[in-house]
């Protein structure tokens, strides 16, 4: 007799503790579903579409991929968006190597650490501005202290050159992001048990050997980890471009989110937005592969320690 | 075995690998002093491209092909003028209004979310926990575009309440609220409850106070993130007087090809105050990054 109606009270104030449990939850859910997962959907879709806005609006199914595999300027983008992993490699190593520098050095200094630190809550937009400055071709302080030092007699144009603006860029990007890089591969050093340390200066490991044969095996789970986000990053590079380049000279600096930006919002691209957003889609599957590659990367390396 | 072997062997004490007592102590002075050398070049690296900024923000118009590290005089007409007439006032006060509103609201909606997904168990809970978490896998130039169109349908294209409404709430700042509450001892609740409090009393009088630090962590992130944030203000502001700082400034490149000093003080203009609260609350900023990226 008793059971039935315990049961039961219990599963009103259950039913209640879920209804709750939602209610919780609906302000987040609905924020992520109306501007987050009802956009996505919106996206697949629209990249179905040739779309100018005030324009036209027909369905043509995949057509826009066939159009960006013949668009040279995406070409261009994609190849130069690929081109920029170059600065994962060398994000690794170098905020690697700050991080071993300044680690044994940092209980007690917070200086070092904030100004390694600025250029990482320092808007893109602004240090853009300031490297833009400092790279100009005649009145740029860059030019001016290689000419100081005898080491050129013109000024080289950094940001204006063919071949060379998409690597100054680059610089700019790697040098804001070290000491983002840095604090991460920091955090690693310190979750390396001391003992593994002492077990190899014991051994007679020098101060390379250890970082080599030690440090670095016990790292790996940060190196990925850092692997996947520098890549993920360096695949959506836009601000970088907008503000020093504009894809110029002649697109040989556009990435892919540039191209994208020009060509469905910028008025004088076109502002295709079906075209743009299948963009976005490709973007998205270059995205998730590399994701999985960085992710299957870092398992696999596990899988060996152990 | 080898490691038995070798301090069997030695006789020595262990580290010094052998050299002299004074030898080592030297070295390591060397070592020490080559780190110190190397850690000030890098910061010089850093910080110089800043402080030339700040110089030729200080700076006359005049003399672009001056290089002198101190500038021979001192104008603040820079900016002044790039506060008024270029409109980096308005611009600055849009960007606290957005800040402050998009800190507010992540602040509300990632601890409220956070509080059933921490301590109540419900059918579907690891489920929704993992659609917020797929969040992040999704480029937000994909969905950018109709983003856009959606912002436009619903009337808030052009306004403030556009740049800040579709960042309300993160991922990120679910999930490092989540964590938080899992370190508050149960008991704490259970005697509310005992008390006959419900749910939303123990959350806001508990819950929500406890995890002061969590959320002033996640409140510089926000901050720090809307403060910069380029992209999505710059394709949904279209009048000048709505600009955030990033956009407006980004906009000022073209006029002020040639004016850089103009250009430099609208940049210090914009960066100061994150470097100032990134100083101030530098710990809180720094813990919460290696906690939000190592564990997430």
């Amino acid at each position: 007799m008793r059971r039935p109606s315990s049961g039961r009270r219990f599963s009103v104030s259950r039913l209640k503790q879920i209804g709750l449990a939602y209610c919780f939850l609906v302000p987040t859910l609905a924020v992520m579903g109306l501007f987050i997962f009802f956009p996505v959907v919106q996206a697949f879709r629209l990249s179905l579409y040739d779309y100018v806005p005030l324009m036209r609006k027909d369905y043509v199914g995949l057509e826009n991929f066939y159009r960006l595999f013949h668009d040279p300027i995406f070409w261009t983008s994609l190849t130069n968006s690929i081109k920029y992993l170059v600065v994962v490699p060398i994000i690794i190593v170098l905020s690697l190597g700050l991080a071993m520098l300044v680690e044994p050095q940092l209980r007690r200094m917070n200086f070092f650490r904030a100004c390694y630190f600025i250029p990482v809550v320092t808007s893109m937009v602004v240090v853009g501005i300031t490297w833009k400055i400092i790279f100009h071709e005649d009145y740029g302080l860059f030019n001016h202290i290689l000419m100081k030092m005898g080491l050129i007699d013109n000024g080289i144009p950094w940001l204006n050159s063919m071949g060379l603006a998409l690597y100054t860029v680059m610089s700019v990007t790697i040098w804001k992001g070290l000491g983002y890089y840095m604090v991460i591969f920091i955090a690693g050093l310190r979750s390396i048990p001391p003992q593994l340390i002492e077990a190899a200066m014991i051994d007679g490991a020098k101060k390379w050997q250890q970082a080599l044969y030690v440090k670095i095996p016990m790292l790996w789970p940060y190196i990925s980890l850092v692997a996947i986000i520098s890549s993920i990053s360096a695949l959506q590079v836009f601000e970088e471009i907008f503000v020093m380049t504009m894809g110029k000279p002649l697109w040989s600096s556009s990435t892919l989110v540039f191209h994208l930006y020009r060509v469905g919002i910028d008025q004088e691209g076109g502002q295709n937005m079906g075209y743009a957003t299948a963009m976005g889609v490709v973007l998205f599957m270059l995205l998730l592969t590399f994701t999985a590659i960085g992710i299957r990367l870092m398992q696999r390396r596990e899988y060996r320690a152990s | 075995m080898r490691a038995i072997a070798s301090a069997g062997a030695g006789r020595q004490p262990l580290y010094s690998k052998g050299k002299p007592p004074w030898r080592t102590g030297a070295l390591a002075i060397v070592g020490l002093l080559l780190r110190y050398v190397a850690m000030c070049a890098i910061a010089v690296l850093m910080i110089g491209p800043f402080y030339w900024l700040l110089v030729l923000s200080f700076r006359g118009g005049g003399n672009i092909y001056s290089f002198r590290l101190i500038p021979e005089q001192i104008t603040f007409h820079n900016f002044i003028y790039a506060w008024t007439a270029a409109g980096l006032g308005i611009s600055f006060l849009n960007s606290v209004i957005v800040g402050v509103a998009s800190v507010g609201l992540n602040l509300l909606l990632a601890s409220l979310a956070a509080y059933p997904l921490a301590r109540l168990t419900f059918p579907g809970r690891t489920l929704i926990f993992y659609i917020i978490l797929s969040t992040l896998m999704i480029p937000f130039q994909l969905y950018m575009i109709p983003l856009l169109l959606l912002c436009i349908r619903i009337g808030i294209s052009n306004t403030l309440v556009g740049v800040y409404l579709p960042f309300s709430v993160g991922a990120f700042g679910v999930y490092l609220i989540k964590q938080y509450y899992h370190t508050i001892p149960k008991d704490l609740e259970e005697a509310a409850r005992v008390d006959g409090a419900g749910e939303f009393t123990i959350w806001w009088r508990i819950m929500f106070p406890l995890t002061k630090p969590a959320l002033a962590t996640l409140a510089i992130f926000v901050f720090v993130f809307s403060w910069s944030n380029f992209l999505w203000p710059l394709i949904i502001l279209n009048d000048q007087g709505k600009f955030t700082l990033p956009v407006a400034i980004a906009k000022l490149i073209g006029v002020f090809v040639d004016k850089t000093h103009y250009l430099a003080a609208g940049s210090v203009i914009t960066i100061v105050p994150v470097i100032v609260l990134f100083l101030f609350l530098q710990r809180l900023f720094i813990g919460g990054l290696t906690l939000g990226a190592v564990k997430g």
